[in-house]
């Protein structure tokens, strides 16, 4: 396949950014897009030009690490996965594909295609735990059955990869279905529940400190989601928090 | 320096408890003075931080990746081992302890096995009390399921993802402690080297990878918890930035490394497509308790298969050969992953497999499928004999246990698994090999220590699956934090160790020299160029089979290419910017020493043990043929300015609990 990419270049978070064309040909449908990124790369540095930063690391869908908005869509055009499971295959000879980072006012672009992500990781630091020490001097683990339905949809939530397609997508930039998945899981889990309401107020607040948008249910995120996490999530998570505001 | 393994005296199944009650605790207000430094936020690392920082310890820790959640333990898919008998199974401490020795192929130490296997229950309870939501039963319980090389189910799982699933369990431990401001956590920085002062482990030279920057950081301890180095064979299921850089900058200060040889190729991974391939993708073991591995029979059939003019489906029964259920009757599919491996590698080598390339073989759900729909079939009263019925419920049975991998398989295969047999073939997927450790997992440089998979502990020459979960979890949460503190007992009055003496000087300048040598060596082939063919060399003469003539020319070869590469390496950009190319280009150069120690390991041990699979030691059967009486031994090796010059210690292996047999699953 030939094709031609259109990739975002910014040297550095200060600088100013702009699209790039390139050419690439003898594309093999059964690459990954990343692998087609590498070809790039290699491409680029034996013609003396700076390669194109890209996040990426397991290239196996779960590490959450890669992050491209491909063809306006975050992570490409492929429902649930991520940039490093989409195949070529997806595209046509002859296609025009543009790729640009994850925008996002809590994400800022750290070169190219790499942005910044920590913010996520304060949301979690906020509150997204059980505060247990790792003793091992706990009670037995069969000690409290648990509904399997209740894991099952625990287990649904803890999924989330951390990538941020759901910040990327939305118009507002909110990163509701992310906080709402860990609030999800632990509010579904009787080992949460103890700290629920400190933890979901800290959370939303922590997100709120960090610049990202407000919800107003426009669903989109769920559809980017590479791992299809719920918007029951955030519902599940309106709630909380509002009974959480009444009891503080 | 000779080898001490500090193995504690009395009975085995005291040492552990008679250790922890012996040495050397600190006091709560004296870990308040004391930093340790760990790199890398996997299992290990990021439990040790965690527990490290709630015993009261300034912990600083490390990761290359953007977030720590990010470590490649996130992509462990099938489970975690525990010897908790939930099963009624006839499971105990004795029988992991024995499981994990055998299939480690009698090259692992009894007492560090044994101690895994008694903390192993207590792992499962601190997930479980974190709310890791682990697979369970309608009753609420807690899911079990089997793996290769046991007889019993003492694996415990969440879904395909039970790596993803501790590993934020083990992220949100560390979290709560850096928002408690006990963790100081660095994002985005690498180890570049170990800062020793006085012959003891008293920090790290890192680099800020946003902005090129070196940083020197001091501690009282430094553990690393960096991986393994699979990755030396370009091509593994390694995540792209696994590396062997931090336990091998270790090495050179001194850390004997052990058994690099031992390496584990996992049977099930998904076969290479073509020349593009950046890294493999595992299909996890679990796997191979429902699915059957088999080839054809006939070589007309792989012909016309790879021709594209026969289906597997087309195949009949009696045309297949289920050659892992005809070899080993015992254990059948879910023999131990070496096993399976060469098995899948002999009836390729014998012109049976059925892509392209010539190699792969078939992993087949239908009689799963059939089996649960015909269960299912009947728990719900429906016709049993209703074939689209039995079958459509036999695949909802399979989704709810693997789907994400199915989905997976489809997404990179582009081929239905529910419907067509999966093609697998082995890949690189684990070191067993590391850092020499001794019984407090302390290097051989004092105040380092190496934790997890970086280490060469526990797995012998072959891991069980799920016991990398198991080991990385172990060290982290309930070994290191009580063995370093025997250490650090005297070290309370050393005080902030300061970063300008001129130990910290001298490591940052030669760091600096390398970097700087990288970008303005203005070569013509990149980094990966390089990596490449390292990773044929040694995939081709030190992966499945190995031989004397392969792995001299392997030792030659790897030389020589070392020599080109930092003659010849193209790296652009600066240093001091965000410069991944050159991250790159200083891993590699790791690994292409590295590589040449593999090579030089796996021709001195001349027998064949677990992974390592000498051709002049062999059953007429073609089996691995062990040599006890002049192999009992851990290989640690010591630097001595080139991987060619490096000196061999013999750590002998003392078996007093175990018999020492010849390993069958037949």
């Amino acid at each position: 396949m030939n094709l031609t990419l259109k990739v975002w270049r910014q040297a550095n978070a200060d600088a100013k950014g702009k699209m790039e064309t390139y050419q690439m040909s003898e594309v093999s449908p059964d690459m990954s897009f990343l692998e087609m990124m590498d070809v790039l790369n290699e491409e680029l540095i034996e013609k003396g030009i700076d390669p194109v930063a890209f996040d990426h690391d397991c290239r196996e869908g779960i590490c959450g690490m890669c992050s491209m908005f491909i063809n306006g869509e975050a992570h490409g055009p492929d429902r649930l996965i991520t940039t490093c499971q989409l195949h070529m295959r997806k595209f046509k000879d002859g296609d025009t594909i543009t790729i640009e980072p994850f925008r996002a006012k809590a994400f800022p672009v750290i070169k190219d295609l790499t942005v910044d992500r920590s913010s996520f990781d304060r949301i979690q630091q906020a509150g997204g735990f059980v505060s247990v020490n790792t003793s091992g001097n706990t009670q037995d683990a069969n000690a409290i059955p648990i509904d399997k339905h209740d894991a099952d949809k625990a287990f649904d939530a803890a999924t989330c990869i951390g990538c941020g397609a759901c910040v990327a997508t939305c118009k507002n930039a909110s990163a509701m279905l992310f906080v709402s998945a860990k609030v999800s899981q632990y509010a579904l889990l009787p080992q949460g529940k103890v700290e629920a309401t400190d933890r979901v107020l800290n959370m939303v607040n922590q997100m709120d400190e960090e610049g990202f948008g407000n919800c107003t249910n426009t669903g989109a995120c769920e559809v980017e989601c590479p791992k299809g996490i719920s918007l029951e999530n955030i519902a599940r998570m309106n709630r909380e928090y509002l009974y959480a505001s009444l009891k503080g | 320096m000779a080898l001490d393994s500090k193995i504690p005296k009395g009975p085995l199944t005291d040492k552990w408890t008679q250790h922890k009650s012996n040495i050397n605790l600190v006091s709560p207000a004296n870990k308040r003075l004391i930093d340790v430094i760990v790199v890398g936020t996997g299992l290990a690392g990021a439990s040790a931080s965690a527990t490290l920082a709630e015993l009261g310890y300034n912990v600083k820790t490390f990761c290359f990746q953007d977030s720590p959640r990010r470590a490649h333990s996130i992509a462990a898919q099938g489970g975690i081992n525990a010897a908790k008998n939930y099963q009624g199974d006839g499971d105990s401490t004795y029988r992991l302890f024995y499981d994990t020795i055998k299939g480690g192929d009698y090259r692992s130490r009894e007492a560090n096995v044994h101690r895994l296997a008694e903390v192993s229950t207590n792992i499962i309870d601190q997930c479980v009390a974190q709310g890791v939501p682990f697979a369970r039963d309608y009753g609420g319980l807690l899911d079990n399921r089997s793996f290769g090389g046991v007889l019993v189910s003492r694996t415990f799982y969440a879904k395909g993802q039970t790596g993803q699933q501790l590993l934020l369990g083990a992220y949100s431990a560390m979290n709560r402690q850096i928002g408690r401001g006990k963790i100081k956590m660095y994002n985005r920085h690498e180890m570049m080297d170990l800062v020793l002062v006085d012959g003891k482990a008293r920090g790290i030279i890192a680099r800020n990878l946003v902005n090129g920057k070196l940083e020197r950081h001091s501690a009282h301890a430094v553990v690393i918890a960096s991986g393994g180095y699979g990755n030396v064979f370009f091509l593994s299921t390694n995540a792209m930035g696994s590396n062997v850089s931090a336990a091998w900058k270790i090495h050179k200060k001194g850390a004997h490394f052990a058994n690099p040889c031992f390496t584990q190729i996992h049977p099930t991974c998904i076969p290479v497509s073509g020349e593009h391939q950046s890294k493999l993708t595992l299909m996890s073991e679990s796997l191979r308790n429902d699915g059957r591995i088999w080839v054809p029979k006939k070589l007309d059939d792989v012909k016309a298969i790879r021709e594209g003019k026969l289906k597997p489906t087309e195949i009949a029964e009696e045309d297949r050969d289920y050659y892992l259920e005809r070899r080993y009757p015992a254990f059948g599919n879910l023999v131990p992953r070496d096993v399976a491996s060469r098995a899948a590698k002999e009836r390729c080598d014998e012109g049976y497999g059925v892509n392209k390339t010539g190699e792969a073989v078939y992993l087949d759900f239908a009689a799963s499928i059939e089996r649960y729909g015909k269960e299912q079939a009947h728990v719900k009263g429906l016709d049993e004999n209703d074939a689209a019925l039995v079958k459509k419920l036999g695949q909802d049975v399979v989704r709810a246990k693997y789907g994400n991998l199915f989905q997976m398989y489809e997404k990179i295969v582009d081929q239905n698994p529910y419907e067509t047999p999966m093609m697998i073939y082995p890949a690189v997927h684990y070191t067993m090999g590391g850092v020499w450790v001794d019984y407090n997992l302390m290097t051989s440089i004092p105040g380092c220590y190496a934790i997890g998979e970086a280490n060469f502990s526990d797995h012998g020459a072959n891991r069980l699956g799920a016991s990398a979960l198991m080991q990385g979890l172990a060290d982290g949460y309930f070994v290191l934090p009580y063995t370093i503190g025997d250490y650090l007992a005297e070290d309370i009055r050393a005080g902030t160790i300061d970063t300008d003496l001129p130990e910290f000087e001298k490591a940052e300048a030669s760091v600096k020299a390398q970097l700087d040598a990288f970008v303005n060596n203005k070569g013509t082939h990149t980094v990966d160029y390089y990596h490449k063919i390292l990773g044929k060399i040694m995939w081709d003469k030190c992966g499945m089979s190995r031989n004397i003539k392969g792995l001299k020319e392997a030792i030659t070869e790897i030389k020589a290419l070392r020599e080109d590469f930092y003659k010849n390496v193209k790296v652009p950009g600066t240093t001091s910017e965000f410069n991944p190319e050159l991250a790159k280009a200083a891993r590699v150069a790791d690994f292409l020493e590295l590589g040449e120690l593999f090579a030089k390991d796996a021709l001195e041990r001349n027998e064949s043990c677990g992974g390592h699979f000498r051709e002049e030691s062999q059953t007429p059967e073609g089996e691995a043929l062990r040599d006890d009486e002049n192999f009992t031994f851990v290989s640690a090796w010591e630097y001595k300015g080139e991987p060619s010059k490096a000196k061999l210690h013999k750590e002998q292996l003392d078996y007093e609990e175990i018999e020492v047999k010849t390993r069958s699953y037949k």
